[in-house]
């Protein structure tokens, strides 16, 4: 692991596709840097997702374009995926990913990031979950909650889109209450779980509830919830994106829809500790936000 | 010599190597056609298989294009010797094993998910695959075989493969070396003449211009990027 397994052989340079060299040349890995990795530099540089198959205008690709780009250190980032649409992007990716099975992501990345302190003392690894609100909150809520309790030092990102989208659109514990789909065609009986509130309350010290609207605030919240991962405990991030083709939308209106749910069901919740708190104003001070 | 295991294609999911009874080659020798022989009677007949069929090409894999390892040029140095004394040969690399959907540079590059994509638009009629890891080896050797009539060299610096056509193992540059001797010996019985010359560069797409894209540009996808709310498209497939 480490930006050495991204040089290529000088000998075979010439007959590698230009992507390849790219990715080399002109990705932002954070030893190439000066400053923190960001948005900003999207359109300028080689992004770490080359291309993906998911539907045309999914809010999804977007937000995790968002996180690719602000991982603080990508070259020793580790993700750790699960089962859903999410999964469909993973392998595009040009960092290591794991897909694990449905719901257990959290016990993967549990026993990941153990690993990897014992191998790797000197080096500062992350390890980042990236699951969908089924493997999260429905299927995988006890290996969520149980490495919250058991403080592993991981980031947990759930892109919740409210729904089971890759199987049809059945209803699942984050959607809205009274919501219809093809598969839930009652409405669903009761609440949306708040997800954020139980982070919090099993442990997390960064729980943060939010839409991908606002690329900017994202890549912040991924950074944030990423280095108190590495100091201090367990983070989650609940991210609205929302499934446009279960809910009857076109490619062009994901971002209004996740507009729309910012001042209501994704009404800004966040949660840090006062030790997280701490330790944030001192990653500022050391240029690391 | 009774041939197992030949050119394609073999059908849709055929039955694998393995279960038709080829086992690896024991240290020292090599598999032909799926037969145990000795590594210089594999190496002649893929020689002339690189020599006499149409667009032979060679796949690099992770393991030699990344310069990970303290061995990796040496063994660079001598595939890129091999290419040259292969007529017309080409290099098409294979970076890495991400799916390249929806659309890979079948020019630019192959993929272990989807190899006959890039074997059937170059015509490729004899390949070596070298430095590329096993259990994607097997896999797109066994693709390979199943769909497209194309000759497979594996050059594996461990066991070998039972899927392709000539499988040599214990792989280190003295052995490209010596495969390469050999293709200049078949060469001259063949009576080809060839002067040594390095395969031709990577012909990457170029990237799109997207200041001079126009809806047009998108064929019959541009309906997704010109759609409103409200507007109904009248013109579909």
């Amino acid at each position: 692991m480490g930006l050495d397994i991204y040089k290529i052989n000088p000998e075979f340079k010439d007959i590698m596709p230009r992507e390849i060299i790219e990715l080399e040349e002109n990705a932002t890995w954070s030893t190439k840097m000066n400053k923190p990795r960001g948005i900003k530099e999207l359109p300028e540089t080689k992004e770490l997702l080359e291309e993906h198959s998911l539907c045309a205008g999914c809010p999804e690709a977007a937000a995790l374009r968002y996180v690719l780009s602000a991982l603080p250190k990508p070259e020793d980032t580790v993700i750790v995926n699960s089962t859903g649409c999410t999964s469909l992007m993973f392998p595009h990716i040009a960092l290591h990913t794991v897909h694990s099975l449905f719901g257990n992501q959290n016990a993967v990345a549990s026993g990941i990031k153990r690993v990897l302190e014992w191998r790797f003392p000197d080096t500062q690894k992350d390890v980042v979950v990236l699951a969908g609100d089924g493997a999260t909150v429905d299927i995988g809520l006890d290996y969520t909650l149980q490495s919250f309790f058991r403080q592993e030092k991981i980031t947990t990102i759930c892109f919740d889109n409210e729904v089971y989208a890759n199987t049809g659109g059945q209803e699942s514990g984050m959607t809205a209450k009274g919501q219809v789909f093809k598969m839930a065609p009652t409405g669903k009986k009761f609440d949306k779980v708040p997800m954020w509130e139980l982070a919090t309350t099993s442990g997390c010290h960064y729980s943060i509830n939010m839409t991908a609207s606002a690329p900017k605030a994202v890549a912040k919240a991924v950074r944030e919830a990423i280095l108190i991962a590495r100091e201090i405990g367990p983070t989650y991030i609940n991210l609205y994106t929302p499934c446009i083709l279960e809910i009857g939308l076109s490619a062009n209106e994901g971002l209004g829809e996740m507009k729309d749910q910012d001042k209501d069901r994704f009404a800004s919740y966040k949660h840090i500790s006062p030790e997280a708190e701490a330790y944030l104003k001192k990653c500022k001070e050391e240029g690391l936000l | 010599m009774l041939k197992k295991i030949t050119e394609g294609p073999a059908g849709y999911m055929p039955q694998s190597a393995p279960s038709m009874g080829v086992e690896l080659a024991p240290e020292g020798q090599a598999l032909l056609y799926g037969n145990i022989v000795s590594e210089e009677e594999a190496m002649r007949d893929a020689a002339r298989a690189l020599l006499t069929r149409d667009n032979p090409t060679i796949f690099p894999g992770p393991q030699v294009l990344w310069d990970w390892k303290d061995d990796v040029a040496d063994k660079a140095a001598a595939i890129l010797e091999l290419a040259s004394e292969i007529p017309n040969c080409k290099i098409i690399p294979m970076p890495d094993y991400r799916p390249k959907y929806p659309k890979i540079d079948v020019k630019a590059e192959i993929n272990p998910n989807h190899p006959n994509l890039t074997i059937l638009d170059n015509r490729i009629k004899a390949s070596i695959f070298v430095g590329v890891h096993c259990h994607y080896a097997n896999l797109s050797l066994r693709m390979i075989r199943a769909g497209t009539d194309c000759y497979t060299i594996a050059l594996c610096a461990y066991m070998g493969h039972e899927e392709a056509m000539a499988s040599i193992r214990d792989l280190h540059a003295s052995t490209i070396h010596k495969f390469k001797e050999i293709v200049i010996e078949e060469r001259n019985k063949l009576g080809i003449e060839w002067e040594p010359t390095l395969p031709p560069e990577n012909p990457s797409l170029q990237k799109e211009d997207h200041a001079a894209l126009s809806p047009s540009d998108y064929g019959e996808y541009r309906s997704l990027i010109m759609t409103r709310k409200g507007e109904h498209v009248t013109e579909v497939e």
